[in-house]
């Protein structure tokens, strides 16, 4: 770069390039910061101006301090079970030693379950519910998407349960799992159960009708490559039905998820199922002044774990998706 | 008169439509030996592609019928390999998974693993697309994806190969590189070939007969052009050669004198 008049226009296009990048990624940074802290002035100045029976209605920085306030609990009853079980074996290796016959029992903690406690719960909840519908919904949809009679006689029932509400649906799913899940030693609570299998029959929907559509709308050549290979019907949904309506289900799945959990906490509130949307019912009735914070914590809770939910199957959809070009977002 | 390796009877083809059956193919007859080449030529929507896809096994003749070595073609097989216009290879799969799949179909039972693997490897060659044997169709261009097309289609190892306008969608340049290799192969192993074409040099330069069709409803063979060039051809030495360009003016005299184009 011994020309100066070359060198300064060179110097000044990587600059300029340089800044063309900036410009562009800025945007992307900035304005979502521009937008939560605008949300927030906005919450905070509007919650000021709410009055309630419980009190002001909580800004930003009340449910800040109710977030610390709640991890101050969780680890308190952590803190509180560990010293339970610590008396226990303690007592338990007292009675041992005076007598080695003598029956020992271990009893477990039963204190309040805490914020972050009930969000496991949920999670859990969803995650066993969306399963049982997964398992349902994926082969369900390659068969009516493969055989039109069949499609034929379930889109009148796809149709007409899909936009039932998962209220409805809970006083007969609490109903029957009394009167049929009946063991003297059951493997889960009933209030999981009867949760998780809310949550599947209203998940259910999204996965059938992505499912049906992507395997409906397979390509005619690739079902004739199948035919002059003569594949088995088993090794043709494998190997070319499967595949190819990938990108379909993993849409409907993502839906069904997201529904899932919306259609949790409901559940939850509604029939006192453990988990975060007991919680916040409990903290309604319990109406004390931090009360409003802390379902307010709860909200921002039940938002960001959807958003984290949605993120990861994302992921997945980009990891198992063959079409690197699609804009999967 | 000796049978013929694939026998195309009186096939005739009706389909359901609003305003009752459409006869698209009547009282179609045609004749291959072994090691034939033959071209299908006519305007579009003559029901070339009708013909190939009986042959083919996908579609079903409403009457007469299609016999290829002695047997009845009632089902589509691999013995009938078809190289589709528009590739259909398998998005998700790399291109020697495509025709592994094709392989292990076939093969299965009747080939060990390590011969299967040279199988593929070997067919991969033969259309030089052994550098690209890890790629998606999607990364390879569109002459690329048809060498895989009829790669997996060769190594079914097919009685007849049918070809539904395996270049149509490519350019000049790329089609005359494929045309090459495709004789090239025919001339290596001599298959039976079906093909499907709209380019008149193409079907002179390739074929050994050219089957003209006339015009639908109820098309039907119009005339058929024996191509008596010697092989291999040269495309060079072709374009000055007399014999050449009389096949080519009697195609496209079928074409567009006798056979006008009903108003497209």
């Amino acid at each position: 770069m011994s020309n100066p008049a070359v060198a300064k226009p060179i110097a000044e296009t990587l600059k300029s390039g340089r800044q063309a990048r900036i410009r562009r990624w800025l945007p992307s940074l900035i304005m979502p910061v521009v937008g939560v802290l605008a949300f927030l002035l906005f919450w905070q100045l509007v919650a000021g101006n709410i009055q309630t029976s419980l009190g002001q209605f909580p800004g930003p920085v009340q449910v800040a301090e109710q977030f610390d306030g709640l991890v101050d609990a969780h680890l308190r009853e952590r803190d509180r079970a560990a010293a339970f079980y610590e008396r226990q074996e303690q007592r338990n290796a007292e009675r041992l030693a005076k007598d080695p016959t003598a029956e020992v029992k271990i009893r477990p903690y039963t204190g309040k379950p805490t914020f972050f406690e009930q969000i496991l719960t949920s999670l859990y909840t969803v995650m066993t519910g969306f399963a049982i519908a997964s398992l349902v919904a994926v082969p369900l949809g390659i068969v009516c998407g493969l055989s039109k009679p069949v499609y034929n006689a379930i889109n009148p029932l796809i149709q007409v349960f899909k936009p039932v509400s998962p209220l409805a649906w809970l006083p007969l799913v609490t109903m029957v799992v009394s009167a049929v899940y009946v063991s003297d030693n059951p493997l889960f609570a009933k209030s999981f159960v009867t949760s998780a299998l809310t949550v599947a029959l209203c998940c259910l929907w999204p996965t059938v009708i992505n499912t049906i559509v992507g395997v409906a709308n397979l390509d005619k050549d690739l079902t004739n490559v199948s035919r002059v290979l003569r594949l088995s019907p088993l090794s043709h949904v494998r190997r070319i039905v499967l595949p190819a309506a990938v990108p379909m289900i993993f849409t409907g799945l993502r839906l069904s998820l997201a529904t899932g959990w919306m259609v949790l906490i409901a559940a939850e509130m509604l029939a006192q199922n453990p988990g975060l949307g007991k919680f916040i019912w409990d903290e309604f009735q319990n109406g004390s002044s931090n009360s409003l914070g802390r379902i307010m914590v709860a909200v921002i809770a039940i938002g960001l774990i959807g958003f984290a939910l949605d993120r990861i199957m994302l992921l997945l959809q980009r990891r198992v998706s063959w079409d690197k070009n699609a804009d999967l977002r | 008169m000796a049978n013929a390796y694939l026998e195309l009877t009186d096939v005739g083809i009706d389909f359901p439509t609003d305003k009752g059956l459409f006869c698209a193919l009547q009282n179609v007859n045609l004749r291959l030996d072994k090691g034939e080449f033959v071209s299908l030529i006519g305007h579009s929507g003559c029901g070339k592609s009708t013909v190939l896809n009986i042959v083919a096994g996908l579609y079903r003749a409403t009457s007469g019928g299609v016999i290829l070595d002695g047997r009845e073609v009632d089902e589509p097989g691999p013995e009938r390999a078809v190289v589709f216009q528009n590739h259909s290879l398998l998005p998700w799969l790399t291109c020697y998974e495509n025709v592994e799949l094709a392989v292990r179909q076939v093969f299965r039972g009747r080939k060990s693993k390590a011969e299967m693997r040279a199988w593929i490897e070997h067919n991969l060659e033969l259309v030089h697309m052994t550098h690209a044997r890890g790629k998606r169709p999607s990364e390879i261009s569109g002459g690329m994806k048809q060498r895989i097309g009829i790669a997996r289609a060769l190594a079914m190892q097919p009685k007849v190969l049918l070809m539904d306008e395996p270049f149509g969608a490519l350019d000049a340049l790329t089609r005359a590189h494929l045309q090459d290799s495709l004789m090239e192969i025919h001339a290596e192993l001599g298959n039976t070939v079906i093909m499907i074409t709209h380019d008149v040099d193409e079907a002179v330069l390739l074929s050994d007969r050219i089957v003209m069709m006339t015009n639908g409803p109820a098309a039907t063979v119009g005339d058929i052009l024996h191509v008596e060039l010697a092989r291999p051809r040269e495309r060079m030495a072709l374009a000055h050669d007399a014999r050449y360009h009389e096949y080519r003016a009697a195609v496209l005299e079928f074409l567009y004198q006798r056979q006008q184009r009903p108003a497209a």
